[in-house]
């Protein structure tokens, strides 16, 4: 009777009108009933709207906000690779590790950035500038090794092309 | 029979039925397909792929449990291609499970350990670190070790499928996945113990189990569960003597493979260190340890002394419902052989008005697999996934198949399935309501309602919400209407019963109830109430219903397993009654101080596990059992001292050998009894004064009975409520407590402080107060006015 207690506080307070806005964009491309197929932009637009991470509050709230459990949203924030569970620095370099970056060298390329950048996979920078993460294929074969900032993909990395990069970073 | 499709398993010729899966037709052909994640009551997974078979004519082993067959298929289980696949599987499993068989409690049962058996090899390839998962808090009832984790999903799938709560998931990807519930809250669905048996390794063990035990070592006796109407199948394992844990067994009519962990766990209480061992007298105002000898001679005498000087309609006996039908039997006669009609089981009602009318025994109305068939429902006064686990899990079935089930409550329950409509209301505005629906049910059939009850449909105002039910009723070809167990305990049960008579004839459904204990359909048959004796033959006279036995105190009072303190409707009377008795025979397994104080002679008699004899569930079905262990020191089996006590009045008729001989007894006093739920519609005769604040006494699915009491376990998990006051904000608003945290509470001339909760759940001008739960236990009725002041 009482489990209902902690289902009493509403968590929808933590995204904002405009997160919400864009959400109910996503809800609107599918069925009613099937609300939860709009998951994953959900959890991409509060990431955005948090600077790039998600909390526990945010996962709770999309939960609540799509009708769905709270594990289920949780197991898809967990999923993916894109979703992030801690802060993160201003730039997050993904590289991708998996077999046809690896055959074309990205061993040199993870390497080479972890000696430029100072920390190691995984990492986040103390100036909170830069995270290297590891990730799996993100379908770019054609041109490994490759690696994803922000919305970009950087292909055919060497270590030159790597410093060029890190360059444009501000 | 052309529907059926032509299929070869392992070159034997087989007929299925299209849309089976291949493992399903090979688990009915007796062809053994090793699987981890498959399970026939979840849905398809196909992600541990250890039943890969060979297919004729595909290029690829496939999965067994998620091909359907197809006509002229051919498939090898055993071929050279499904056996190497089926290895090569195996030897994937093996890579991360650890290999520490010895100290894991799954050793001996475990589906790995079996399968790896047959089909792994006897040194690991693989030289790499193994991964390691962190332990998951799952509350008291399951241990985790999610090292041994090898992802089958069985128990994520329970959770959402069977239990209706989505308590586990499987956060992470490939190596990193791992099971776990949200921010590792404990689980707490009332089924929870069954991802138990369904975890293929020892991931997830039994918390009070643990460490304590070898399956190999441990020997199955049969039972039949003693906390719900359901009366759900045991297997009690046993070992030197002693009873080790408790599994379900099988029964698709009953239980199908389910238990709920109220059932399992509750034999956590048997060997509690207030077990009485020895037959006690009180001489002045000590206790004395006697032999069986003295103490039903000192039974006996007093109880004949309180009969000679104040006539036989002093004696009374009140029995708690989860006595065995033979016990029942022996009891009544027992009493009624002395002259008297006073026995009830009913020690948690309060309106008896209309008993003559009741129903030979309270029936489900229907069986209780037929219940996943409804296509409507109507619950008063229930709240079954607490009281009747296994009932709501057939109720979930069909609400899940399209069922529109609604309720009239006076608390808003957390109920795991969507109920089309809730009614939540006062207890005594639920008349109203009721009558609102079967209004609407007059006028949609055109059938006229009971003389008996048209004033109060003439009263009643109808609401959108009522159409809705009484549409969903009428429109469904199969329907229900189902007294709860916390309808026969509302002051108005007359009344609720007469309408919820008027509702199923109306819309033609049936009616059913769900009555309190493991047997109160036998405490009926065997006649172990006041105005009918066996087979439900009236008596000439009625005797003193249970309220009445205290109310009016009984100068002998006999308890069969009664605490009457969280067993009785109205603790309060019902210690100034047991105070004032001349003299008081408690017959019970467990030793209280409060006994001590009120008691004149306590006899141990065996509780559940220790001793046979039969369970009538809300079906009626006559369920009998043997005692899986023997009785604890000097303590007896119910039955044979009741048989003894028999001899001793030097009654006829109390010759039984064993429990089977009274059950024969029984079986052919009530030849022919029709299981009828319909009763003659009255008029009701009362109409309780409604107090500015009601009390509603709510009974915690862990508060039911003396043994779940003393399960420790069960009382640690997140369903074992404590006394507190609960409301809603505006009812603590019109007491002027809403900012309170702990408020005094006032009944029947006793005064507790107890914490206060706000909760939007529960009906206006009401308040909960669990009962059966220490805290409340010197409170006044379950359903009475309360007085609440902030301190």
């Amino acid at each position: 009777m009482f489990a209902q207690r902690n289902k009493n506080q509403t968590k929808l307070d933590r995204i904002t009108a405009a997160a919400r806005a864009e959400i109910d964009r996503w809800i609107a491309k599918y069925p009613p009933e099937r609300k939860s197929s709009a998951v994953m932009a959900a959890l991409r637009i509060v990431q955005d709207q948090n600077g790039g991470h998600l909390s526990h509050e945010l996962i709770e709230a999309v939960a609540e906000y799509l009708d769905m459990e709270t594990i289920a949203v949780y197991e898809v924030a967990t999923f993916y690779s894109m979703y992030e569970l801690a802060p993160v620095g201003k730039y997050k370099i993904c590289v991708c590790t998996n077999i046809s970056c690896m055959l074309c060298g990205s061993d040199q390329i993870v390497q080479h950035l972890e000696a430029k950048l100072g920390i190691k996979l995984g990492q986040t920078r103390r100036d909170g500038k830069f995270t290297l993460k590891e990730v799996e294929c993100l379908g770019a074969c054609v041109n490994a090794p490759m690696l994803q900032i922000g919305n970009d993909y950087y292909e055919k990395l060497t270590p030159a092309s790597i410093d060029k990069i890190l360059a444009g970073l501000k | 029979m052309t529907d059926l499709l032509n299929i070869e398993i392992n070159g034997v010729r087989l007929q299925v039925k299209p849309g089976t899966m291949v493992i399903e037709a090979a688990d009915d052909a007796g062809f053994v397909i090793p699987r981890f994640c498959y399970h026939k009551k979840l849905s398809i997974a196909a992600n541990c792929r250890m039943c890969l078979v060979d297919v004729e004519k595909a290029a690829k082993p496939v999965p067994a449990c998620a091909t359907p067959v197809t006509e002229g298929m051919k498939v090898y289980t055993k071929s050279v291609k499904a056996i190497e696949a089926q290895k090569s599987v195996m030897e994937f499993l093996l890579i991360n499970h650890p290999l520490d068989c010895p100290i894991c409690d799954q050793g001996g049962e475990c589906e790995l350990q079996d399968i790896a058996m047959g089909f792994g090899k006897d040194a690991s390839r693989f030289r790499e670190t193994k991964r390691v998962v962190r332990e998951k808090y799952l509350g008291p009832l399951i241990s985790t070790d999610m090292t041994r984790c090898i992802h089958c999903t069985r128990c994520v799938r329970f959770g959402r499928e069977i239990a209706g709560v989505m308590e586990l998931g499987a956060p992470g990807r490939g190596e990193h996945m791992a099971i776990e519930t949200y921010m590792e809250s404990a689980v707490g669905s009332e089924l929870s113990g069954n991802v138990i048996d369904l975890c293929p390794v020892g991931a997830l063990t039994s918390k009070p189990y643990r460490y304590t035990g070898r399956p190999w070592e441990n020997t199955a006796a049969t039972a039949i569960s003693p906390h719900d109407c359901v009366g759900s199948n045991l297997k009690v394992e046993v070992r030197r003597n002693q009873v080790m844990r408790v599994l379900p067994h099988e029964n698709e009519a009953i239980n199908e493979v389910w238990l709920a962990d109220r059932d399992r766990y509750s034999y956590t209480g048997l060997h509690t260190a207030d077990r009485l061992q020895q037959p006690m007298i009180k001489q002045g105002e000590t206790w004395r340890e006697v032999d069986w000898e003295t103490a039903l001679t000192y039974a006996s005498e007093g109880m004949r002394r309180v009969i000679a000087s104040h006539g036989a309609a002093q004696l009374g006996a009140l029995s708690n419902p989860n006595a065995t039908l033979e016990e029942f039997y022996l009891l009544q006669k027992l009493v009624r052989g002395l002259g008297s009609h006073n026995i009830d089981h009913r020690l948690r009602q309060l309106d008896f008005s209309d008993q003559a009318h009741a129903p030979v025994y309270p029936h489900l109305g229907q069986s209780i697999a037929a219940l996943e068939e409804l296509q409507a429902g109507l619950l008063i006064g229930a709240y079954p996934r607490k009281d009747q686990p296994l009932i709501n899990h057939r109720l979930r079935k069909a609400a899940k198949r399209g069922a529109k089930i609604s309720a009239v409550n006076t608390i808003d329950y957390d109920v795991n399935f969507t109920l089309t409509n809730t009614v939540v209301t006062h207890p005594f505005d639920m008349p109203l309501h009721l009558a609102a629906i079967a209004k609407v049910l007059a006028e949609q059939t055109g059938k006229t309602p009971p003389a008996a009850v048209q004033t109060l449909l003439a009263a009643a105002k109808v609401e959108e919400l009522h159409r809705q039910i009484a549409t969903q009723l009428t429109q469904a070809e199969r329907s229900t209407v189902l007294i709860g167990t916390q309808a026969l305990a509302q002051p108005n049960l007359a009344v609720l019963r007469n309408l919820a008579n008027v509702i199923a004839d109306l819309s033609n459904s049936s009616l059913g109830y769900l009555p309190e204990g493991a047997n109160a359909a036998g405490a009926w048959l065997a006649g172990a109430v006041p105005h009918r004796t066996t087979a439900g033959r009236t008596v000439p006279a009625a005797g003193k219903s249970a309220l009445q036995m205290l109310d009016t105190s009984c100068k002998a009072l006999v308890l069969w397993n009664v605490e009457p303190e969280y067993d009785c409707a109205d603790p309060a009377t019902a210690m100034t009654a047991l105070q004032a008795a001349e003299f008081v025979v408690a017959l019970t397994p467990f030793v209280t101080d409060t006994m001590r104080g009120y008691a004149d002679v306590i006899l141990p008699i065996s509780p559940f596990a220790e001793t046979s004899g039969t369970f009538v569930n809300v079906e009626g079905r006559w369920q009998s059992f043997t005692a899986s262990v023997k009785s604890l020191a000097e303590s007896r089996p119910g039955w044979k001292v009741l048989r003894v006590l028999g001899n001793f009045f030097k009654l006829d008729g109390f010759e039984y050998l064993s429990s089977e001989e009274v059950r024969s007894e029984i079986d052919t006093l009530t030849v022919g009894i029709i299981p009828q739920t319909r009763s003659e519609v009255q008029a009701p005769s009362n109409t309780p004064q409604r107090p500015s604040l009601l009390r509603i006494g709510h009974v915690p699915i862990y508060a039911v009975d003396n043994l779940v009491r003393r399960a420790q376990p069960l009382q640690q998990s997140n369903d074992a409520l404590q006394a507190m006051v609960a409301m809603n904000a505006h009812t603590a608003d019109k007491l002027g407590v809403r900012h309170a945290t702990q408020v005094r509470v006032s009944q029947a001339g006793q005064s507790v402080t107890l914490p206060l909760y706000i909760e939007a759940s529960v009906a206006d001008d009401c308040a909960v107060i669990p009962a059966g739960v220490v805290g409340s236990e010197r409170l006044g009725t379950g359903y009475g006015s309360i007085d609440v002041k902030a301190v």
